[in-house]
């Protein structure tokens, strides 16, 4: 025998659909929405990135291993000549013996002085922010590398081959760690942050800066961070925690 | 007026063949240096992603900075209305501009993509001292053609004083550029400081009077033609004064920096504890580059082979004072995180090691000879050398 | 002039046989899937315009999805064998054909990928 539901029934169902379903919408909601097709990137935008160094552990290359991966990076067995868009740094104070960890890679500075050195204008900051080589034009002359404070830039000293289809990048000319723009521009996250987040560490963060409701800015907003030589007054992208 | 017979030297004749032969071959070598690094790549090479710049730069900057002090012969006599010199001033223009080839030619094949000259000579960042280089640099083959056209050619005697002017201020110019390529760069604290364009500009003058004073003797020598004592004394004293100004501008850019905390370690590494960096500074760029000359041209009886000896000095003492500046500086690591002891597999907070090889010297050298054949064809080519080098005065 | 005649004749059959004339002779290379954005006479003509108009709009602009993107070129014209895809530069492939036949060097591939991508990641 059917019965209406009563509205009590009525309002239980509905509360415990909306406490089922409320927490998947906010962890499946991306961070970004992946850019129509035709629409250039726009100053709207500020990517960049919070790493919590505490959650860092000394021995953990995630985010490493994931940029080499997902750029092509080839392993020669050459660490002085091989290109690194990521690096953990292992930092200790001597005078206290306090050590850390943390991953450094391009900060993506507002203020590139890479940007200002070089003669054909190849390095170049994106209008969202994010700053590239135009490997079109660069001509190898590893000025941009003298410039950076963050040693952030490599030389392709040889030959590449397996290129990956979203990360062209060939002898002679200078990279960088592009924040994975190709995934960004898809509505992604950078392949570090994925990584990072895979361990179950998540001790990176992505999102839009300019955008005062993204979580990153919240939480900058809540939470003290700092940057790399922020006294060099470049003010990168890439925010800090712990060091 | 005296009126100076300028005389083409004879070309095709057995030594000069030979000459041509042996800098020819070195061309060469430096031309297969240059296949080979361009076709490996550069992992071949000492330079990594710690020193970018290796020890092509150096002869590259080396020779780069001497050519606009080649031009200071022909300055004095022409801006400054000297007229001593002004028998040197053809000699002179030539030999800048044959430096200068030498030097870009250098830089140029040592790029990463030098098929790509055309884009840098096309797309321009005026924000960058690099761009602005480029064109300096181009300009100078144009203004200094144009000086040495007007001391060539009688009827352009209108415009040699304006041309004079013009080289010399382009001059100043190019090399305040040239140090501020090192200057502006806020990254590095070997060098990040404005006296590195004065600085530069007494290098230039040093090194471009010796290279100067060491082909007019060579020239002197195997051509047999005289020189005057006199004149070369007064070049010798002029050769002194430079250094010592060049030993000026590098103790104020030291003594400023060391009493920079944040300098600390940079400086101490290069006054100090950097191995073949401080032996380099003291031993090769104050000493040989410096006090040695100083020593050997402030005396009111110097020898021709006092001068000789100084100017090889000055340029043995230039070569060490260039390398320290642009690899010394590179090799001290980069202060991300200042008073923290750093390590990555990215060689951060280590001293980046450097080893020149074969094949980047070869292409230095290379770009020495050039210069060399080009300033060879000129003299061969044109009238550039005085008959009698110098006064007619009674020889040594 | 009847000597000249007959090694006339023999010239031409020599060419007819070796295949110089123009309606045969030509790069050959693999047939692409799909249809071009634009059609082969546009393309043949102007393809490095718009690949270098392109460039900077995706590069510097950031403009994704667009009409002449290379990675679009490669995903269409390259052939796929045992299914591997061969590289769209090797010989005998697309872009070699043409480029050999005309004996114009290009550049694109020192840095770009010579297969299609796996995908978005």
């Amino acid at each position: 025998m059917t019965q209406a539901p009563s509205r009590r029934d009525l309002l239980k169902g509905a509360a415990l659909g909306a406490v089922a379903i409320a927490p998947g919408l906010t962890l499946i909601a991306p961070a970004v929405q992946a850019r129509p097709a035709g629409i250039p990137a726009s100053a709207v935008n500020r990517w960049g990135l919070l790493i919590d160094t505490s959650k860092c552990d000394s021995g953990c290359t995630a985010c490493v291993d994931a940029c080499k991966t997902e750029m092509g990076l080839p392993a020669l067995d050459r660490p002085a000549t091989d290109a690194q868009y990521i690096r953990k740094v292992d930092v200790k104070d001597p005078k206290t013996g306090h050590q850390h960890s943390l991953p450094v890679m391009c900060q993506h500075c507002a203020k590139p002085p890479c940007v200002d050195v070089c003669p054909t204008g190849a390095s170049m900051k994106r209008a969202d922010g994010i700053v590239l080589v135009d490997r079109h034009i660069c001509i190898g002359c590893r000025y941009c590398m003298m410039a950076c404070p963050y040693k952030a830039r490599s030389f392709a000293h040889e030959d590449q081959s397996n290129q990956k289809a979203h990360n062209p990048r060939g002898k002679g000319c200078v990279e960088g760690c592009t924040l994975c723009v190709h995934r960004i521009d898809a509505g992604g996250r950078p392949a570090c942050v994925e990584a990072c987040a895979d361990t179950g560490r998540a001790a990176m963060i992505f999102g839009d800066l300019n955008d005062p409701n993204s979580e990153i800015s919240r939480r900058l907003s809540k939470e003290a961070s700092s940057r790399i030589r922020a006294d060099l007054g470049l003010d990168p992208a890439i925010r800090y925690q712990g060091i | 007026m005296k009126r100076i017979d300028y005389v083409a030297v004879r070309a095709w004749t057995p030594g000069w063949l030979m000459l041509m032969a042996g800098l020819a071959v070195i061309v060469a070598l430096a031309g297969a240096a240059v296949l080979y690094m361009e076709h490996q790549g550069h992992h071949v090479t000492g330079m990594t992603n710690q020193v970018v710049w290796g020890m092509p730069h150096v002869f590259a900057i080396f020779l780069i900075v001497a050519a606009s002090g080649a031009l200071n012969v022909a300055s004095i006599g022409s801006v400054f209305g000297r007229e001593p010199y002004q028998p040197l001033g053809r000699l002179s223009a030539l030999l800048a501009m044959a430096l200068l080839a030498g030097g870009l030619g250098v830089l140029v094949l040592d790029l990463g993509r030098p098929d790509r000259l055309i884009v840098a000579m096309t797309h321009f960042n005026f924000k960058s001292i690099f761009a602005w280089n480029v064109i300096l640099y181009s300009g100078f083959f144009a203004v200094v053609g144009v000086y040495l056209w007007t001391m060539l050619d009688w009827k352009m005697k209108r415009a040699y004083k304006p041309a004079a002017i013009t080289a010399f201020v382009w001059r100043l110019v190019l090399t305040t550029g040239t140090g501020s390529i090192f200057g502006f760069l806020l990254a590095r604290d070997a060098y990040n400081s404005a006296v590195m364009a004065p600085l530069f500009i007494a290098m230039s003058f040093a090194f471009g009077l010796a290279l100067f004073n060491l082909f007019l003797l060579g020239a002197a020598t195997a051509l047999e033609r005289s020189l005057s004592l006199d004149l070369l004394r007064r070049m010798g004293k002029l050769l002194a004064l430079f250094a010592a100004a060049n030993l000026y501008f590098v103790a104020l850019q030291h003594g400023t920096a060391l009493y920079m905390a944040d300098r600390g370690p940079v400086e101490a590494f290069i006054l100090m504890n950097g191995g073949i960096y401080t032996i380099l500074f003291w031993g090769g760029q104050v000493l040989l580059g410096g006090i040695v000359p100083m020593a050997l041209l402030f005396r009111s009886q110097a020898t021709r082979c006092h001068i000789r000896f100084a100017s090889l000095m000055v340029v043995a003492g230039g070569l060490a004072q260039v390398y320290v500046i642009l690899i010394g500086g590179q090799a001290f690591p980069l202060g991300l995180f200042p008073g923290m002891e750093v390590s990555s597999s990215f060689m951060d907070g280590q001293v980046a090691a450097y080893a020149p090889t074969l094949a980047e010297i070869l292409l230095g050298l290379g770009g020495c000879a050039l210069a060399l054949v080009i300033t060879i064809v000129g003299i061969s080519a044109f009238r550039i050398l005085p008959a009698q080098l110098g006064a007619t005065e009674a020889r040594e | 002039m009847g000597m000249r005649a007959v090694m006339l004749a023999l010239l031409l059959v020599l060419m007819q046989w070796q295949g110089a004339w123009a309606a045969e002779a030509g790069p050959q290379f693999p047939k692409a899937q799909g249809q071009c954005v634009e059609d082969a006479g546009t393309m043949r003509r102007h393809h490095f315009d718009f690949l270098k108009h392109q460039r900077d709009d995706t590069m510097r602009s950031g403009i994704r999805g667009a009409k002449h993107s290379l990675k679009e070129c490669v995903s269409c014209h390259a052939v796929h064998k045992d299914g591997k895809a061969v590289p769209v530069n090797a010989p005998g492939q697309f872009c070699a054909s043409c480029h050999d036949y005309a004996a114009v060097s290009m550049d694109c591939f020192t840095c770009h990928a010579t297969t299609p991508g796996e995908g978005k990641p």
